[in-house]
């Protein structure tokens, strides 16, 4: 039985299940303080989902507040924080917007769907922007490599990242791949799309104009994803709570793929005036979004929206997160053009409300109102929580446990034998059998794909203009001190940016936690926004958006706090670009930036002993932004250049090497006094280059220039990577050592 | 000269198919699924994709696009036509061209850079090559395994009509190591790699691809 405004009125004393739909006592006796009545069903509904963590972002929102107030100057900025993504200039006309967002919890759930809804769901992020997109990339992270579950999980994840995108027509250019016992219970799948459009082409999700339409288009609206904003994204998983876990959203990507088309064909018509996609919360947020961001208010007729499963009640069609639906505001006007695009793509399109002036959003069933609300206190003015936090009592320990205690080889026989157990190591191994199951090539665009440092997509045929982005996170550093931790993530994305010649430009984060209501973990979490803000601000990449994940943890153990960040850069001629692999023999490889005995949350210590303690590298902003200048002006120069991280320089050089199958003799003496200290510390703010030999004091002289350390190390050329007076490791031996890995535990 | 290329409902790689047409030298023109008409172009490619969404099998729905009446019947009359990847399984499903495509053996999409052998470098879209050359293209499918029976095997082979053939380690399973073949008369030739995608030094593993379209510029002027 339906439940009218009309019925809570005559009945305001009913009981509601809305604990049981994630409101706590002090939520719900709000939401009646501003209805003046208790909610309807429908209401309910509406509010427990757009007040779940997932969509109100409750409880990160005080921390959140730091991207805007510490922001840095720029006018790169078209379109900030708060949008479905951000937007911001990269010259010539063109705009690019950006987003990276998680889907861990249904991943885990149902690994190909979880995983192939979360690429379509940032997909349509960017499209509602205006944007075509135009690439994608998936930061993923699993438990143990040789875990029971990882064999589960990954191959599943891959498969649905692959299956989505690909049949998108989306080219997947980079991405992680990282294994660590936290994210057993608890893998984290993020994904990132990029889209450009010309500056005119911007849309944000406004419904103004009172007698302008809302649209809906796309697919049929089902049962599938019911509750899955507040139960799945909201709550850890607990065996007690097994009914609430099948509320994953099943995706067609053929169905988007020609969204897509149809959608820039509306707005290349322009007969759009506003636009939103449906994701988390499906017709209930798009609806109070759109009036909210209005000027007016919005009527709905909900018994109009066209159903998959016709026994459905309205609850059930405002919660739904089918797939592949998208909210267009449309002058009657332009209806019948809107309706004709629609149809020549074969998308279901059917007027489903109005913009009005009442300043309410009204959801009518069958004739009769279920909703009356005031659509800001539902989309925007959700409760807003200062939870607790306090540094976790273990935190000094940790710090504490230095691995300067650990065994390091000394040999050159150890050194070597180090580095092929390191190359071959589940998180520096190849991961082609991972990324060879994404199509790189799709829309003749990608430019570098991984495994270089960035993805790089050309944006215009004509100039050459283009965009380069990576993403990073390292939930060990993050761990081990959560500020250093997020700007390291924001370092070296940064660096793997401006290594391939492009100038770094904005930021979108996406911040993988545990449970808010754990203290230590919203220490974590509020460190981590902090150090994230503050490095932000000093490197002038704002941020433009992203996505809080909370409560990443199985029982009472959370993940390693884990913010991924990704950074997009303006290259200005893709011509240009830098790749990472050695190129031809006989050239000068030099090193850039300073090596320290920095070896706290490496690798090393983690594959080689399980020891995580001490302290992460130092962050060290100023030589990154010094490094990021100096590699702008060896574009043109250098023929390889390759960013120092995770494995340090040996792991890069291998890398480098084996990436065109160019050996390289290099002595370490320029590097660090102590070779295992040179080989394997992590320090920041390093790349390798390859320069032909007539230029390398040219490389010498620019990098004093901008103060940025430089050491010749050797030249490039053979079948081995030789480390003079310690060992050479024959080019086949090195490769069968670092491709082996992931074929032996997935194939 | 005026090469058309066809976009279904999910074709992903015909903006790629007609960059690579104009880089050739030719003009690129776009033809619609549901659209009887060829436009009087000289030759058309059939991208890859998963048109229809690869509904009930691969290029099976896509066959009964008008658009794919006017081809099939152009086809007949000598009109060069290629198909890659899922235009080589519409292509298939047309029966212009004989046996099927499966999934691959390793049940698992591929993106590879792959090396083929041309074989047969007479073909309205292979006359640019020389028989025997081996090029370096991109591959990259979920259904690629080319099947048929012992007896069509056979007569593709006898007659010749192997375009093309992977080299090194069979990357799908496909029959015989099969990547490509033609019709009898050489105008229909159905690829499973991807040369469009092989066209730039910028964005490609080589430019290797870009023969194939060069080649059905001297086919249509000769036709």
């Amino acid at each position: 039985m339906t439940e009218t405004v009309k019925d809570a009125e005559a009945t305001p004393d009913a009981a509601q299940p809305y604990r049981e739909l994630g409101l706590e006592d002090d939520e719900y006796a709000r939401i009646r303080e501003i209805l003046g009545r208790r909610p309807t069903s429908s209401e309910l509904a509406m509010y427990s989902v757009m007040w779940s963590e997932h969509c109100s972002y409750k409880s990160s929102k005080v921390h959140l507040r730091q991207f805007g107030s510490k922001a840095p100057e720029t006018d790169a900025m078209l379109v900030g924080i708060g949008e479905n993504a951000g937007v911001v200039d990269i010259g010539q006309g063109w705009a690019v917007t950006f987003k990276v967002e998680s889907h861990n919890h249904p991943s885990y759930v149902e690994p190909y769907q979880g995983a192939a809804t979360g690429v379509g769901g940032i997909v349509r992020d960017i499209m509602s922007m205006g944007a075509r997109p135009v690439a994608v990339m998936d930061p993923l992270r699993f438990g143990p490599a040789d875990a029971e579950d990882t064999r589960r999980v990954l191959p599943g994840v891959v498969a649905g990242v692959g299956g989505y995108g690909n049949c998108l027509g989306l080219p997947n250019v980079g991405g992680e791949v990282v294994f660590d016992p936290s994210y057993a219970g608890n893998p984290l799948v993020n994904a990132l799309c990029v889209g450009v459009m010309r500056h005119e082409q911007i849309k944000l999700a406004h419904a103004s104009g009172t007698g302008n339409l809302v649209v809906l288009f796309g697919a049929a609206t089902g049962g599938d994803g019911i509750g899955g904003v507040s139960v799945l994204a909201s709550e850890t998983f607990d065996d007690a709570k097994p009914s609430k876990r099948p509320s994953v959203q099943v995706g067609d990507p053929f169905m988007e793929k020609v969204l897509i088309e149809c959608c820039l064909e509306l707005f290349d018509a322009d007969l759009v005036v506003g636009i939103q996609d449906l994701g988390g919360a499906g017709l209930s947020c798009a609806t109070s979004e759109l009036a909210s961001n209005g000027d007016g208010g919005m009527r709905v007729w909900l018994d109009r929206v066209p159903l998959r499963d016709p026994t459905l009640a309205p609850e059930e069609i405002l919660m739904s997160e089918s797939q592949e639906r998208m909210c267009a505001v449309v002058e009657p006007a332009k209806l019948d053009a809107f309706l004709a695009i629609c149809g020549r793509w074969d998308v279901l399109a059917t007027v489903v409300g109005e913009v009005d002036d009442s300043g309410r959003l009204t959801v009518e069933w069958h004739g009769e109102t279920v909703v009356d609300v005031p659509p800001r206190t539902v989309a925007h003015e959700g409760p807003v929580y200062e939870r607790p936090y306090a540094r976790p009592s273990w935190q000094d320990a940790l710090q504490a446990d230095d691995p300067s205690r650990l065994a390091r080889p000394t040999t050159g026989a150890d050194l070597r034998a180090t580095l092929l157990d390191l190359v071959g190591s589940p998180n520096l191994c190849d991961k082609g059998w991972v990324t060879d199951q994404y199509d790189r090539y799709v829309l003749g665009n990608t430019v570098l794909a991984q495994p270089e440092d960035a993805g790089v997509v050309r944006v215009d045929d004509e100039t050459g203009l283009g965009v380069a982005v990576a993403t990073d996170g390292n939930g060990r550093f993050a761990k081990l001190d959560p500020y250093a931790g997020a700007q390291l993530a924001l370092s070296e994305a940064y660096r793997n940016v401006a290594v391939t010649g492009a100038r770094p430009l904005a930021v979108t984060d996406c911040l993988n936690f545990g449970s808010p209501e754990d203290p230590d973990v919203m220490w974590q979490f509020a460190e981590a926004t902090r150090g994230l803000a503050d490095a932000c601000l000093e490197l002038g990449v704002p941020v433009t958006g992203g996505n809080v994940s909370f409560y990443n943890q199985t029982g009472e153990t959370a993940i390693n706090p884990t913010p991924v960040v990704g950074v997009l850069g303006v290259v200005d001629d893709v011509r240009a670009r830098v790749p990472m692999g050695f190129a031809s023999p006989g050239e000068v490889v030099l090193l850039l930036g300073e090596t320290r005995d920095e070896l706290g949350g490496s690798e090393w210590a983690h594959h080689v002993h399980g020891h995580l303690g001490g302290l992460p590298p130092r962050v060290d902003l100023a030589a990154e932004k010094a490094l990021a200048s100096l590699m702008g002006s060896l574009v043109g120069v250098v023929s390889a250049a390759h960013d120092v991280s995770d494995g340090g320089f040996a792991q890069a050089l291998a890398e480098m090497a084996l990436r065109r199958g160019v050996g390289a003799t290099v002595a370490l003496d320029g590097v660090a006094a102590d070779p295992f200290v040179a080989l394997f510390a992590e320090s920041v703010a390093r790349a390798v280059v390859a320069v032909p030999a007539d230029r390398a004091d040219e490389v010498e002289r620019l990098a004093g220039t901008y103060a940025v350390p430089v050491a010749r190390l050797g030249t490039t050329g053979g079948d081995a990577l030789a480390v003079d007076g310690l060992f050479a490791v024959p080019l086949d031996e090195l490769r069968a050592a670092h491709t082996g890995t992931l074929p032996a535990l997935f194939a | 000269m005026r090469v058309g290329v066809v976009t279904f409902p999910g074709s992903l790689d015909d903006a790629d198919a007609r960059r690579a047409v104009s880089l050739a030298g030719a003009d690129a023109v776009a033809l619609w699924h549901a659209d009887a008409d060829l436009h009087g172009v000289d030759a058309v490619v059939l991208p890859g994709g998963f048109s229809y969404g690869d509904y009930l099998r691969c290029g099976a729905i896509a066959r009964f696009a008008p658009v794919m009446t006017e081809v099939v019947a152009a086809a007949e009359r000598g009109l060069p036509v290629l198909g890659i990847c899922n235009g080589f399984q519409v292509l298939c499903e047309s029966h212009l061209l004989p046996g099927a495509l499966i999934r691959n053996d390793h049940r698992k999409f591929n993106c590879v850079d792959q090396e083929l052998v041309i074989e047969n470098a007479s073909t309205a879209w292979t006359s640019a090559y020389s028989a025997g050359q081996r090029v370096v293209v991109p591959l990259k499918n979920g259904e690629g395994g080319y099947v048929a029976d012992d007896a069509t095997l056979d007569r593709l082979e006898g007659e010749g009509r192997v375009v093309a053939r992977y080299a090194g380690d069979n990357p799908n399973g496909s029959y015989r190591s099969i990547a490509g073949i033609t019709n009898d008369r050489g105008n229909v030739v159905g690829l499973m790699p991807h040369p469009e995608h092989a066209v730039e030094q910028l964005t490609g593993p080589t430019t290797d691809g870009l023969a194939f379209f060069t080649s059905v510029l001297t086919a249509a002027v000769t036709a």
